[in-house]
């Protein structure tokens, strides 16, 4: 029989190689993962022709790189800047109303029993599961209806009080000890004033968190501003470079460059604020 | 008023009267509107009864039948790919082996693609694709020697196509979320197995998968109607709705075409009260098993 040392001295080489091994096999994967990130932003170097002609390839003549469509998307794109413009305040404003109001609902289902409370959370449940391509037909006609197509306040109105940022914002308010709202009551605070003054301030990390995710959805947000929009300078990002996709587009130039700017400030902010991007993501999957 | 604004019992309806509103007004009104127009004939803006005559065409539909099949053959493959790839992904991040600034990097690498519209990763992955030796794919192909694809004309590659898009956004967000999951497991129960001299697979198998049960549920309630929902993937990869053959058409992409683009509202909207009825059934069954309607916790 060998003695414990030795046989411990045989497991390291394996442990070591296994470790190699599976570092290798992530750099591999994560590469792999980044190659059309990269692309699209070599693509905008190239010439739009040679894109709708050879895709995107590693067969690229680096001579042929130029800064031309940069010089264009700041000298003659268009309506690009508008697009953007309009994405960013339209999110904005989303995300800040979409906070607001999911917060307050949420506060609501966590800190108080009522009547109907069971229902109303059971409803919150089944809208977070119900897939919006299914009801975007008849919202798209209630719409029409209201004589409200073609306006941001529709954009904007149905998802105000969003399912999954109530859930998550409930999730949170749960583990605020009733103590705190017992204080405020104490010291003569209304209800809507313990809720604001106190909670809301105490719940920041929701905030950032859902702030991100929303600020994410809604700046890539596709399906709905693209039936309710009619006006091209209404136009978000999205769907103005959806415009752009046509199969004998002659401004492919624009598609890929105005693709990659469109990417910049969401990648930008999860560099800055990872952790909050994935506990806004993952927050569904936690259930408590 | 000063009594509404201290009333304890007043209070909550105030506050998720929001929901309330919103719910009625733009959910459940078009909702009953949608169910009650399934079973009209609504030409020009005027509504004819008709009974059940938009659900007898539909069934009778080749076209319907073949976006549901693609719509469940879709979502079967995503349910095959990210569930159990993100899974073993998850694993060897969570491991104790390897470099953690190696790991994170991975993490943050596999999430970027999440981050993407649908519109700008169906663009890159519509170049990706392109018919031609030189584009991407084809070159990946060439270099096993194999011949060039037309991608996005022929079914199956099609498909492989709409995967590898699937792939490329999802596993990052799976693989959190099973990252989350693992991370709850008691460490003790991984003592445990060592002490009883369990190996890696072992353990993966007799404790980590076990334990990751609600995870799972929950990554496939989502993964399941997300791949029945699927829309956008396909109708940026075929700029339009109109893929060769209709083989990138789906449920939701046929319920677009018919309602906006033939403006068929009647006949869309049978289409959607059939999958929300699916999707619905598929969603109460789910949140019933994983314990979700259990009594609240709130106090």
């Amino acid at each position: 029989m060998t003695s414990i040392l030795p046989a411990r001295r045989k497991h390291v080489l394996p442990r070591r190689l296994f470790a190699a091994v599976m570092t290798g096999f992530l750099v591999v994967i994560a590469l792999i993962v980044l190659v059309p990130l990269v692309a699209i932003f070599v693509g905008t170097f190239q010439d739009g022709n040679d894109i709708i002609r050879n895709g995107v390839t590693t067969d690229i003549d680096l001579s042929s790189l130029s800064f031309d469509n940069y010089v264009m998307l700041f000298t003659d794109s268009g309506m690009y800047f508008r697009w953007f413009i309009n994405t960013f305040v339209l999110t904005v404003v989303q995300v800040a109303g979409t906070l607001l109001v999911s917060s307050f609902v949420a506060y609501g289902f966590a800190m108080y029993n009522f009547r109907g409370k069971n229902a109303g959370f059971v409803a919150v449940l089944l809208l977070m599961t119900v897939p919006f391509e299914m009801m975007m037909l008849p919202m798209y006609v209630l719409v029409n209806d209201m004589g409200l197509a073609d306006t941001y306040i529709v954009i904007v109105l149905p998802f105000l009080a969003a399912a999954v940022t109530i859930f998550f914002f409930r999730q949170y308010f749960l583990g605020i000890p009733h103590e705190l709202l017992e204080a405020g009551r104490v010291d003569g605070v209304t209800e809507f004033g313990i809720f604001f003054k106190l909670v809301l301030p105490v719940a920041r990390p929701a905030v950032a968190a859902m702030a991100i995710l929303n600020g994410m959805i809604i700046w890539n947000n596709f399906l709905w501003p693209l039936l309710v929009l009619r006006s091209a300078e209404k136009f978000t990002l999205p769907i103005g470079l959806n415009t752009l996709l046509t199969p004998h587009a002659n401004n492919y130039e624009l598609l890929i460059i105005g693709a990659f700017f469109s990417l910049v400030p969401v990648l930008v902010l999860f560099l800055l604020f990872q952790r909050f991007f994935v506990a806004g993501m993952t927050a569904g999957a936690l259930k408590g | 008023m000063k009594k509404i604004l201290y009333s304890q019992r007043l209070a909550p309806y105030f506050f998720i009267a929001p929901f309330v509103i919103t719910l009625a007004v733009f959910w459940m009104l078009p909702l009953g509107r949608s169910v009650l127009m399934s079973l009209q004939e609504v030409l020009y803006g005027n509504a004819t009864f008709i009974g059940f005559d938009n659900y007898e065409r539909l069934w009778r539909d080749r076209v319907f039948w073949k976006a549901l099949f693609n719509s469940v053959r879709y979502m079967v493959f995503t349910l095959v790919l990210l569930i159990p790839i993100p899974m073993i992904l998850a694993a060897i991040v969570n491991s104790k082996i390897g470099n953690s600034r190696v790991k994170g990097l991975f993490k943050a690498s596999l999430f970027v693609p999440a981050l993407t519209s649908v519109v700008v990763a169906g663009i890159i992955f519509r170049l990706m694709y392109a018919e031609s030796e030189s584009g991407l794919m084809n070159q990946v192909f060439g270099f096993f020697s194999l011949d060039p694809v037309r991608w996005l004309r022929e079914d199956i590659p099609g498909l492989v196509a709409l995967l590898a898009l699937a792939m490329w956004r999802y596993s990052g967000v799976n693989m959190m979320y099973f990252l989350a999951g693992m991370q709850s497991i008691p460490t003790e129960y991984y003592e445990a197995a060592s002490i009883d001299g369990a190996n890696k697979f072992q353990t993966f198998f007799r404790i980590t998968v076990p334990n990751l049960k609600p995870t799972i549920v929950y990554v496939t309630t989502i993964s399941v109607y997300g791949g029945l929902a699927m829309f956008l993937e396909s109708f940026m990869l075929y700029a339009g709705n109109n893929s060769p053959n209709n083989q990138g058409l789906t449920v939701v992409g046929y319920l677009y075409r018919q309602g906006v683009q033939e403006n068929d509202l009647g006949f869309a909207s049978a289409v959607g009260v059939v999958l929300l009825v699916v999707i619905m059934a598929i969603n109460i069954t789910n949140l019933t098993l994983s314990g979700t309607f259990k009594k609240d916790d709130a106090r």
